[in-house]
């Protein structure tokens, strides 16, 4: 004990330190109170701000630790929590600092003890200063201006929470290293010109700039993006406080999105229009459940909704586009030019059309009026898309196994998409039920030719009858 | 061409790209700008801000144009939808990209696209935004580029070059899903295009190690995307989906996003979303298997009869009581495997308690300050003090921890 003769027993000693984040300063008189055995309860650690003056000269002037004192012991994961922990506003934090490290002089391990007291309080200010220094980076928004010569400046205004600013110093300058850049705080403010880091004293919101047009972008980005069919206020809070709100340029629009959302969505919704809940389970109900459909347009015209027909049980579904003018006025489908000319060519390849499903992709007759005529007109992709729907249910009761679509119209009924009849025809496509797909010509397609054009359609179409009937013998079996 | 002023494009494109989850900006290379150029990765994510739908906003994530001669059913850019077009110019995404990341709104890029032309011409474009990013402005932020499986391999090959992440979505947790909503799309293929994008990272990973200046190969990895709820996949199906696209393609993440009505919607949808909390519970179980070792078959059997995840508890709570026998686990002597299947317990908390006992015994107090809450936690463990001898085997267990139904919380500005 003679080496610390000059160390007096009762005697309480006041560290002062220079700056609220000086870790270093801290540690060196830390490492030489523990080698003058200080305990504790004996040193007070006063910040430089608020009423420090109070007890500036109050205590014993810091004693010199004796020569052969031992080395103050840390463990590495001691000086990483309390480097950030010292950032903390708390001001206990020196002082739990200082006890830690005096406990951790009798057991070095003393930071595995994670039940401890002492060590969850420094985890915990550890952690608060990491978040806010995470934030930090985060939600500085710098704004740009020009000065004299055309130079861009980008100036930000911040207000941390705890004593982070010159900690994080390096993340701005490794990632805006080629720009000028200041940050603005209460505690104080940093300026970058490219080359070197310059520090100043404290400064005020209205010392940063009031805007940028770059913002009007950046606040459209931020509406767009936001997705309002999903809408989950308590994540964004808890992730976005609304303690950084006001030095943010976008969450201005905040309240208003949040508001908007739900009406978006039911705008979104509606907009598709589509309320198709069960979907009835006979044919006959489908039959009546279309008369009343006008989920496109086609079903808003004068006309009639025309169902399939056929066996419910049918082997075969030829599919057709949609009703035409006759059918349209009979109700049945192919019963018109179209149909007559396919009953010729089904006879032709044995096909008994009574043994199969008849139908159409689209269940009402498209058309524009000139003068007393109805002129056919094409259903276009989102129509026949619509119309899946009931084209799917039918094929769901009668469940066939081998399906004709007649045409690219009730080719896109089955499949979803377009594609070329003449890149598909003549062979089968698997459907998801594991029913097959063939595709071929629509009738009244040969109804449109003349002269070797149509004799040469008129063959392959047979052709693909035939391949139909063949694989439909070969399906019995 | 006239073009709209850039303001009104960007609502459109941006609006366009807001159905991809992902927004990570993590996990890459180190780099820094002391040297030159400008920005940084400094290995944490950063997320600049949070949209009201509690999705983290950290990079400017857009498409370069919705223009797309695909025609897949869930997709508001698909051929046959009637919304709004517009196209942006490599160029101009790669100066709005500048513009926000030097007034530190943003990481980085995110890039994808509609198909204009071709494949192959729209993966040239997208690599070229990257391009004049990386080349001409010299820029070390994060770029994610979105791919097309469709395109040609040298192409995507290129992409990842400039690239930290690249992506391809499966899209649909099954083929027939896929078959079904994306008729132009092709499963081998794009399973096709993960594994080449996922040796070509193994690839330049090896040259890496033996070669100091190898050129980095999408350092964050690649990852996908699945939507829930647009076909009938139960979660049964997409956590085994997930699980296999994980093991046979290094993925560092696959992303569920619930299907969400889109405005002129195709027929073939349901209009009904599915819950968001599906989602989340998928989003739990992808973490289950990630950091907690569930095998796929154990988050199986924690489903319910229709395949389907509880959505009133977490799939840890749900294992936990289905596997009531496993219980309790005390806490001073079980093993780290055990201790992670403790519903309430995270791997942080393990770890405080496998380094707490080995100075003390534990007590339920100490448990309480390792934790967040006590009261999950305590049906399933045993402490020196505490004992659940009745609580684990009590029938109205799961009413007893299951969150109460809270009401939506509304706006309180």
């Amino acid at each position: 004990m003679t080496a610390l003769q000059h160390v007096r027993p009762h005697a309480h000693y006041t560290v002062q330190l220079p700056r609220s984040d000086d870790f270093a300063f801290w540690r060196e008189r830390a490492r030489a109170l523990i080698q003058c055995d200080i305990p504790p309860d004996k040193v007070a650690w006063i910040e430089p701000s608020g009423n420090g003056d109070l007890f500036s000269n109050g205590g014993m002037r810091l004693p010199e630790p004796p020569a052969d004192a031992p080395p103050v012991r840390a463990s590495k994961r001691y000086l990483s929590v309390a480097q950030n922990a010292a950032l903390h506003r708390d001001p206990q934090r020196f002082a739990l600092l200082y006890r830690l490290l005096w406990r951790l002089q009798r057991n070095l391990r003393i930071m595995e003890d994670k039940a401890d007291p002492d060590v969850r309080r420094v985890e915990e200010l550890d952690k608060n200063v990491r978040r806010d220094s995470h934030k930090m980076h985060a939600f500085v928004r710098f704004r740009q201006v020009e000065e004299e010569g055309g130079a861009e400046h980008y100036i930000a205004w911040f207000e941390p929470e705890h004593h982070i600013l010159r900690a994080n110093a390096g993340f701005f300058m490794r990632r805006f290293a080629s720009m000028r850049w200041s940050i603005l705080t209460p505690q104080g403010t940093l300026h970058w010109d490219g080359e070197t880091m310059h520090e100043g004293p404290p400064a005020q919101k209205a010392d940063a700039p009031q805007g940028d047009p770059v913002e009007d972008l950046w606040r459209t980005y931020y509406a767009s993006i936001f997705n309002p069919a999903r809408l989950k206020v308590g994540a964004m809070l808890s992730e976005m406080p609304r303690k950084y709100w006001k030095n943010l340029p976008e969450a201005a629009l905040i309240p208003e999105l949040v508001a908007g959302a739900q009406k978006r969505e039911s705008e979104m919704v509606a907009a598709g229009e589509l309320s198709f809940e069960e979907r009835p389970g006979s044919l006959e109900a489908i039959g009546e459940a279309i008369e009343q459909c006008r989920k496109c347009p086609i079903g808003c015209l004068d006309n009639r909704a025309v169902m399939g027909e056929g066996p419910g049980d049918a082997a075969l579904m030829i599919v057709g586009e949609q009703p035409g003018d006759q059918e349209d006025q009979e109700g049945r489908p192919f019963v018109g030019p179209a149909g007559q000319l396919l009953d010729v060519h089904l006879e032709r390849a044995g096909i008994d059309r009574s043994r199969a499903y008849v139908t159409n992709a689209v269940k009402h007759f498209k058309f524009v009026q000139r003068g007393k005529r109805r002129l056919h007109q094409s259903p276009t992709a989102k129509e026949i898309d619509t119309c899946r729907w009931w084209i799917e249910g039918e094929r769901e009761l009668v469940q066939p196994k081998l399906v004709l679509a007649m045409g690219a119209s009730a080719a896109r009924g089955m499949l979803g998409k377009t594609v070329s009849i003449s890149k598909v025809r003549g062979q089968a496509m698997s459907l998801e039920d594991g029913s097959e797909l063939w595709v071929t010509a629509h009738p009244s397609y040969l109804l449109r030719l003349d002269g070797d054009a149509r004799e040469k359609q008129a063959a392959l179409f047979d052709a693909d009858l035939a391949a139909v009937r063949e694989r439909l013998a070969e399906l019995a079996q | 061409m006239s073009r709209a002023p850039i303001l009104d494009r960007l609502k459109i494109l941006a609006d366009a790209a807001k159905y991809d989850a992902s927004c990570a900006s993590s996990g890459t290379a180190k780099r820094n700008s002391t040297k030159g150029g400008i920005g940084s990765t400094e290995g944490m994510g950063i997320c600049h801000a949070y949209a009201p739908d509690g999705r983290c906003i950290s990079l400017l994530k857009i498409l370069l144009t919705n223009h797309c001669i695909f025609d897949c059913h869930y997709c508001i850019n698909r051929k046959s939808s009637n919304v709004q077009r517009a196209r942006f110019t490599p160029q101009e995404v790669a100066d709005l990209t500048l513009s926000f990341y030097r007034r530190n709104y943003i990481e980085g890029l995110f890039l994808s696209s509609g198909i204009v032309k071709s494949s192959d011409h729209t993966m040239e474009q997208i690599v070229e935004a990257a391009r004049i990013l990386r080349e001409e402005y010299d820029f070390r932020g994060y770029i994610h580029l979105k791919t097309i499986p469709e395109a040609d391999p040298e192409i995507i090959h290129r992409a990842g070059f400039y690239a930290d992440r690249v992506s391809i979505n499966v899209e649909l947790p099954t083929d027939a899903g896929l078959t079904r909503l994306a008729p132009d799309k092709d499963a081998r293929q794009i399973e096709g295009a993960l594994g080449k994008t996922s040796s070509d990272i193994v690839e330049a990973k090896d040259a890496k190690k033996r070669f100091k200046h190898a050129p980095r190969f999408a350092p964050a990895g690649q990852s996908t995307q699945m939507i829930v709820g647009a076909d009938a996949a139960s979660d049964a199906d997409i956590v085994g989906r997930a699980s296999r696209l994980y093991d046979s393609f290094d993925l560092r993440r696959v992303y569920y996003s619930a299907f969400s009505p889109i405005p002129d919607a195709s027929a073939v949808l349901p209009l009904k979303r599915p819950p968001l909390i599906r989602e989340h519970r998928l989003y739990q179980s992808d973490w289950l298997m990630r950091f907690y070792d569930y095998r796929p078959q154990e988050i199986m059997q924690a489903t319910e009869a229709d395949g389907n995840l509880p959505l009133d508890i977490d799939p840890k709570l749900a294992w936990a009581l289905k596997f009531r026998e496993r219980f309790p686990v005390d806490v001073n002597r079980a093993s780290r495997e055990d201790l992670l299947r403790v519903p309430g317990l995270g791997v942080k908390a393990v770890q405080r308690i496998l380094a707490s006992r080995r100075h003390r015994t534990l007590r339920l107090d100490d448990v309480a300050r390792l934790t967040v809450s006590l009261t999950k936690v305590r049906p399933f463990i045993c402490t020196i003090d505490w004992r659940p001898t009745l609580l684990t085997d009590r029938a109205d267990l799961r009413s007893l921890l299951a969150p109460k139904q809270e009401q939506l919380e509304l706006f309180a500005a």
